[in-house]
């Protein structure tokens, strides 16, 4: 069957509406990585990942690169539908310890794929001698690829939720200053700036997904906000609830405010956001960074900032791409060497990765001079140190239930259907459900 | 179907029996007169891909098993007990209900008016049949892709440009708002699975006999007195078997929502099946999930039970 072609999955994949190769290649039958014969004295390296529109192209780009750089590995990608149904396929893939050598995960939804049972740990000292170490990546996201004492799994990029603005119709309502944004503090400086934009256009200021299948926006917008009120929605071990009354209620109306005034558009869906803020009428579109290459291809006169701090901190919801090793009986010999030497390809070469949006995770990229021409993609790179990734638990992450369930929880709030009071009692009594459901997926630490 | 001769031994589900039934001692049957031989291939895939899931299902809904297919424990009837208390369970299983409420009553209905349509109309039946049939023939993906992309959009979709035509602009979002969603699900399953009740209505249409039609109208029935006298009742057993049918049909939504809204806004469409679906390939909670399942499985069977019950004690009243 397939799935829709402007689905959320395909739209996060970057490029909504983009035809991302999955539907042609996720058909794989059977759950084991395909074994092809490699050429003579070549090493058959598998790898399987979920990018595509605009990070599909930019991937196969790349890895074209890496082969023509290493003869010697003969290289198979697959590229599988975004979201829930690869992390099926790679789980049960992997299960059967006769998974490919290497795959992408998002570094959020580690605790929930049994590292240690369905992931194989890195091999540090392998990593070092192809010159990638601990120190390249910000303490924070190396830390959260870590579990029971191994690294599982080693941070491409992070992909944060970002504030899309429309350069002309800033210019009209006075927000430019020096050709950027005026800096925007707190949050009736954001609504104002969103006012003065609705004068000078008479369409609402911000237009961001708010409703739709497995509409995950909803749930990132409150994520950023509350994160920026200090508070954190589970306990830092991810096993009890820590969501804070009052700072998400602070949160809730001021976007049921937002709604309400007409500063936000009430009921669109994700590709419908896209489309109204490509029409050029609208000052500001909250999103993440993927879209970049989309708002780029219909040369709309756009650029990005960090999400401006509005409830105090500059937080900001984000998750990261990681490579990870998924368990095979019998891993090791050339084919993990293999493994290990795409990883540290490709951290050393993300500026290419970047252009799709990211800010790269290996540091030593992010003050390479082709990284800081590539704009806006590093205008919004200091957000690196500010990321606010799920707490670590097993229904947390990218196309997590917890995503999934939330989001459509807080997008009543945004249409309208649910008060910011009934949907805080609805989201915690959710949580609940979920941390009292045992973790189907344990790792060997856990 | 219902010949019998007394010639050849007909393959009876009583062995040592004779043609007529009468008991026949000492004779051993060969193996192959029982049918059994041909029926074999048939019966090991039945066995291999019904029954054992079945079997296996039913285990699994008793364990912690997770959707790897490693580490599961045995926890009684946890499962069940935690899926009625779920709120989610029921919320599903009412959008399932409701569904089937709303798109059965549509569906008989459209089916049989459209086979009297074309039973009627005697010029270019073809034509007809094939263009009430043909979207049936379409399969569940281009259907629903269809109305997502092109039809059900507002501003742009085919549904509110024809509005628009009339001098409407009510920018209705068919799918995106909990008061519509539901209803263009429907829409659009009428509109591709209509075709199969009306060719069943049909062929039971062209199976009443007309010496009926003829009698009637010597006794000066106009049309409609034989539409509601001897059409209707003549097509009593054929509404019967389309609406255990339908119902059987309707409960088991799925693709439609999943492709459409996947469930959404805020779960409004969601379907029990889709709810299975995520718990045990989202959430990897496949014990659970198949408890569900079962859950599920018992409502289905009750339906697919009780109707044909029903329908032969209304049978019984009638014939008295």
């Amino acid at each position: 069957m397939q799935p829709p072609l402007l689905s959320r999955r395909r739209a996060l994949a970057g490029g909504a509406g983009a035809l991302a190769a999955a539907g042609a290649l996720g058909s794989l039958s059977g759950c084991a990585a395909p074994a092809t014969a490699a050429g003579p004295g070549q090493t058959l390296l598998r790898y399987w990942h979920l990018f595509g529109g605009g990070d599909g192209v930019n991937m196969q780009g790349m890895l074209d690169d890496f082969r023509a750089g290493h003869p010697d590995i003969a290289l198979e990608a697959s590229t599988l539908q975004w979201g829930a149904p690869y992390y099926t396929k790679l789980g049960m893939a992997s299960a059967g310890g006769r998974a490919p050598e290497l795959a992408a995960l998002h570094l959020a939804r580690l605790a929930g794929f049994a590292p240690g049972r369905l992931l194989d740990p890195f091999d540090l000292d392998l990593l070092a001698g192809l010159g990638v170490k601990e120190e390249d990546f910000p303490p924070d996201i190396w830390r959260r690829g870590q579990s029971g004492g191994e690294q599982y799994a080693v941070p491409l990029d992070t992909h944060p939720f970002v504030l899309y603005y429309q350069t002309e119709v800033c210019e009209k309502a006075g927000l430019m200053s020096g050709g950027r944004l005026r800096p925007i503090s707190g949050a009736d400086d954001f609504a104002d700036a969103l006012r003065a934009a609705k004068k000078a256009t008479g369409q609402p200021g911000l237009v961001t997904e708010t409703l739709g299948p497995d509409c995950i926006t909803p749930w990132r917008l409150f994520s950023s906000f509350y994160a920026q009120t200090g508070g954190t929605v589970l306990s830092p071990d991810g096993k009890s609830l820590a969501l804070d009354d009052a700072k998400a209620l602070r949160v809730l109306e001021y976007l049921a405010r937002l709604v309400e005034e007409g500063l936000m558009v009430r009921r669109v869906d994700y590709a419908g956001s896209i489309g109204v803020f490509n029409g050029g009428k609208t000052a500001f579109h909250l999103n993440g960074e993927w879209e970049i290459t989309t708002f780029k291809t219909t040369g709309l006169p756009f650029s990005m900032t960090r999400i401006p701090a509005l409830f105090g901190t500059a937080a900001t919801q984000a998750d990261c791409h990681a490579f990870v090793l998924p368990h095979q009986k019998d891993r090791g010999g050339a084919t993990n060497e293999a493994a290990h030497t795409l990883v540290a390809w490709m951290l050393k070469n993300s500026v290419a990765w970047a252009r799709g949006g990211h800010v790269p995770a290996y540091l030593p990229v992010l003050d390479d001079p082709a990284y800081l021409a590539l704009k806006p993609q590093s205008e919004y790179r200091t957000v690196i140190d500010d990321v606010a990734l799920d707490e670590p638990a097993w229904f947390a992450g990218s196309a997590s239930r917890l995503w999934i369930e939330l989001g459509a929880v807080f997008s009543g709030v945004l249409t309208g259907s649910r008060s910011p009071r009934n949907a805080l009692t609805e989201a915690k009594a959710r949580l609940r459900t979920l941390l009292d459901t045992r973790n189907p997926l344990p790792g060997a630490a856990s | 179907m219902t010949s019998t001769t007394t010639a050849a031994p007909a393959p009876v589900a009583k062995p040592g029996r004779g043609a007529a039934g009468r008991p026949v001692r000492g004779v051993r049957r060969k193996w192959t007169e029982h049918g059994l031989v041909f029926v074999a291939p048939f019966l090991v895939v039945y066995a291999l891909f019904l029954i054992w899931p079945l079997v296996s299902g039913l285990g699994m809904s008793l364990t912690s098993e997770n959707i790897t297919g490693s580490g599961g424990e045995f926890v009684g009837l946890d499962n069940y007990a935690e899926a009625v208390r779920d709120p989610d369970v029921w919320s599903s299983l009412w959008n399932t209900v409701w569904f089937t409420v709303l798109s059965t009553v549509p569906l008989v209905v459209v089916g049989l008016v459209l086979a009297l349509l074309a039973h009627q109309l005697r010029v270019v039946q073809w034509l007809w049949r094939l263009s009430w049939f043909a979207p049936f023939l379409l399969p569940s993906g281009v259907v629903c892709l269809l109305f997502l992309n092109m039809i059900l959009p507002s501003d742009f979709g085919l549904a509110d440009q024809l509005l628009a035509a009339v001098g409407l602009t009510p920018e209705i979002g068919w799918l995106t708002d909990e008061r519509y969603a539901m209803l263009s699900i429907v829409a659009t399953t009428v509109w591709w699975t209509v075709g199969f009740n009306f060719l069943l209505y049909l062929a039971a249409l062209q199976a009443i006999p007309a010496h009926l039609y003829e009698a009637a109208e010597l006794d000066g029935a106009g049309a409609w007195k034989r539409l509601l006298h001897i059409t209707l009742p003549m097509l009593r057993r054929t509404t019967g078997l389309v609406v255990v049918l339908q119902v059987l049909a309707s409960l088991k939504i799925f693709d439609q929502v999943y492709i459409m809204t996947g469930g959404g806004p805020d779960e409004s469409t969601r379907p029990i099946l889709q709810y299975v679906y995520q718990q045990g390939f989202t959430g990897y909670r496949i014990g659970y999930a198949s408890a569900v399942s079962y859950i599920f499985f018992a409502l289905i069977l009750t339906v697919s039970l009780v109707q044909p019950l029903l329908s032969r004690r209304r049978a019984e009243e009638a014939a008295k």
